[in-house]
């Protein structure tokens, strides 16, 4: 079964680079490059993991994650935030939300596939 | 005489000595000539950097204006007793450490003095990071686009053959990516550049006025006649101000129109008659002279000798003037710390509030605190005539403990205090 990704991502280039990492080790990405619908397409597609951005046009991450969080068969899904702003508050408004991994920008690529797949070993085949 | 006394006044020997003015030896060293006079008065310690930073201005080994280098160390080293929250009989023992581990006792000084430099930047970074919108925006544009090459260069730089489709692409994105940051970066630079530059060494038109005041150590010998002619304001702003901002000239033109009212009523030659008779008593010298407690509260912060501070709120608790005070640091940006008696004045109309504070983590340097609300004219009938609250900070009597200390602080964000039921947001000092 192929494993499948929801990227929230507005930066295209890193979208891009993120698609093509986790497309080599057989994922399924499938990205939106804003935050409007977000939310709508997670709880329709049920994917193995999200990756969020913060600022996104239209919803930030944050506003995503609660959402999400708000819905009972989305409460255990991993969710894993990607986002420039480091600051302590950001991340702790973002663990308040619920969020399972929490990255700032720039981060290293095996860094992040390290969190991807330890958020979603046992989960995924 | 104490050894921080003798050092005080031999800065002070040496500068009068060399002709150097007190608020130009204090802008050379990077500190306010209130608190160079402070000093120069042996009613500070000196210690540490600023020790050399004076010994350097004034072109003379630091050992000219100490007895030695341990008077240095012991200032560093009590103040990192106070931090500690040690006891007094525990501090006491500061010569004695050093004496016995002097490598120790130093290791800790220039701890000490890093923490404190590290302390005020952080203040003033997190400060300006949460309230300066194009600075948070530049940033995170320049982190986005760093991640972007970062993560792309990674996979070209990677093991394994990649198919010339991506080799292509990645090469694409890595060079427009690699634009776009060199072109952020000099954006950035060049505002960041433009913040320090000399016309406007502040961010906001505020710390334009702000300086411009500092320059003169907020104060207008000009001013303290009466009868003065309504154009002196004109002419001042005309002849000194021309460099400053448009809107930085505006709030400088409400400011030393209220320092020139203020001595219309109040010289202070007068108010220093005062205070020698009367004590350094706001409430009595304001009965005094028939004038308000905050008017008073106004000039005492324009006498240099008294090396006070001054903040004044709107009613919205907005700080609209700011006369620094080492020790005691206003936000620039983010919001005050609601604790401050400057508050709790504007909540009580016509009363005078008096409290020890200091501020935590700030070596806990006191103050007392007089604030007072500064009641306009009404123009119109149901409308909220404006009200200023007024606070001035002057520096506590060393070694006075008879007033119990209210700890306050800056503001949350840099604040310590976890446990606060005053607190707004989460504090960063972790």
């Amino acid at each position: 079964m192929t494993k499948h990704v929801v990227l929230v991502e507005d930066e295209a280039n890193i979208a891009e680079a993120i698609r093509f990492l986790l497309g080599r080790e057989g994922w399924r990405v499938e990205t939106l490059a804003n935050g409007h619908n977000a939310a709508g397409v997670i709880r329709a597609a049920k994917p193995d993991l999200v990756i969020l951005d913060v600022m996104l046009p239209g919803k930030t991450g944050f506003e995503i994650l609660a959402e999400l969080r708000s819905d009972a068969s989305l409460a255990g899904m991993p969710v894993l935030m990607l986002t420039a702003r480091g600051q302590a508050r950001d991340r702790e408004m973002a663990l308040k939300a619920g969020v399972s991994r929490f990255m700032t920008k720039p981060f290293a690529n095996e860094e992040m596939m390290s969190a991807v797949r330890e958020l979603t070993a046992g989960r995924v085949s | 005489m104490t050894r921080e006394s003798e050092t005080g006044s031999r800065i002070r020997e040496r500068r009068v000595m060399q002709g150097v003015k007190q608020a130009d030896l204090a802008r050379a060293i990077g500190i306010s000539a209130s608190y160079l006079n402070l000093i120069e008065h042996n009613r500070r310690k000196i210690g540490g950097k600023l020790l050399l930073g004076i010994a350097a201005a004034l072109e003379v080994e630091p050992q000219a204006l100490t007895e030695g280098a341990e008077a240095a160390l012991l200032g560093a080293l009590g103040e990192a007793a106070v931090n500690a929250a040690m006891s007094e009989h525990d501090a006491q023992h500061a010569e004695a450490f050093a004496s016995r581990f002097p490598q120790w006792a130093e290791a800790l000084a220039v701890s000490q003095r890093r923490i404190a430099v590290l302390e005020r930047t952080v203040e003033s970074l997190s400060d300006r990071m949460a309230h300066d919108p194009y600075l948070a925006d530049s940033m995170h544009e320049l982190l986005s686009t760093a991640a972007a090459v970062r993560s792309t260069a990674e996979i070209l730089a990677g093991e394994g053959a990649l198919e010339q489709e991506w080799q292509d692409r990645f090469h694409a994105n890595l060079d427009a990516d690699s634009r776009r940051l060199a072109q952020s970066a000099q954006v950035l630079v060049g505002y960041l550049e433009q913040s320090k530059g000399a016309a406007a060494a502040g961010l906001s038109p505020q710390n334009e006025v702000e300086a411009f005041l500092a320059d003169r150590d907020f104060h207008f010998p000009q001013f303290e006649k009466q009868n003065l002619p309504t154009t002196l304001v004109d002419g001042l702003i005309k002849q000194e101000a021309a460099s400053l901002s448009d809107a930085a000239r505006f709030t400088l033109r409400r400011v030393l129109e209220q320092v020139r009212g203020d001595a219309g009523v109040l010289l202070l030659a007068d108010l220093q008659t005062g205070i020698n008779e009367e004590g350094l008593q706001p409430v009595l010298l304001a009965r005094r002279f028939s004038v308000p407690v905050a008017l008073v509260l106004r000039r005492l912060a324009a006498l240099p000798a008294l090396g006070a501070g001054l903040v004044v709120c709107d009613r919205s608790g907005t700080v609209i003037f700011r006369k620094s005070v080492d020790g005691f640091s206003v936000p620039r940006f983010d919001s005050c710390c609601p604790l401050w008696p400057l508050f709790a004045a504007l909540a009580a109309p016509g009363a005078v509030l008096r409290e020890r504070v200091g501020q935590l983590g700030r070596a806990q340097v006191q103050f007392d605190a007089f604030a007072t609300t500064d009641l306009g004219v009404a123009h119109e009938y149901n409308t909220p005539v404006p009200a200023h609250g007024v606070m001035l900070l002057l520096p506590a009597p060393a070694g006075d403990v008879r007033m119990e200390v209210r700890a306050v602080g800056a503001t949350c964000r840099i604040c310590p205090q976890e446990k606060c039921h005053a607190r707004r947001e989460p504090s960063i000092m972790g």
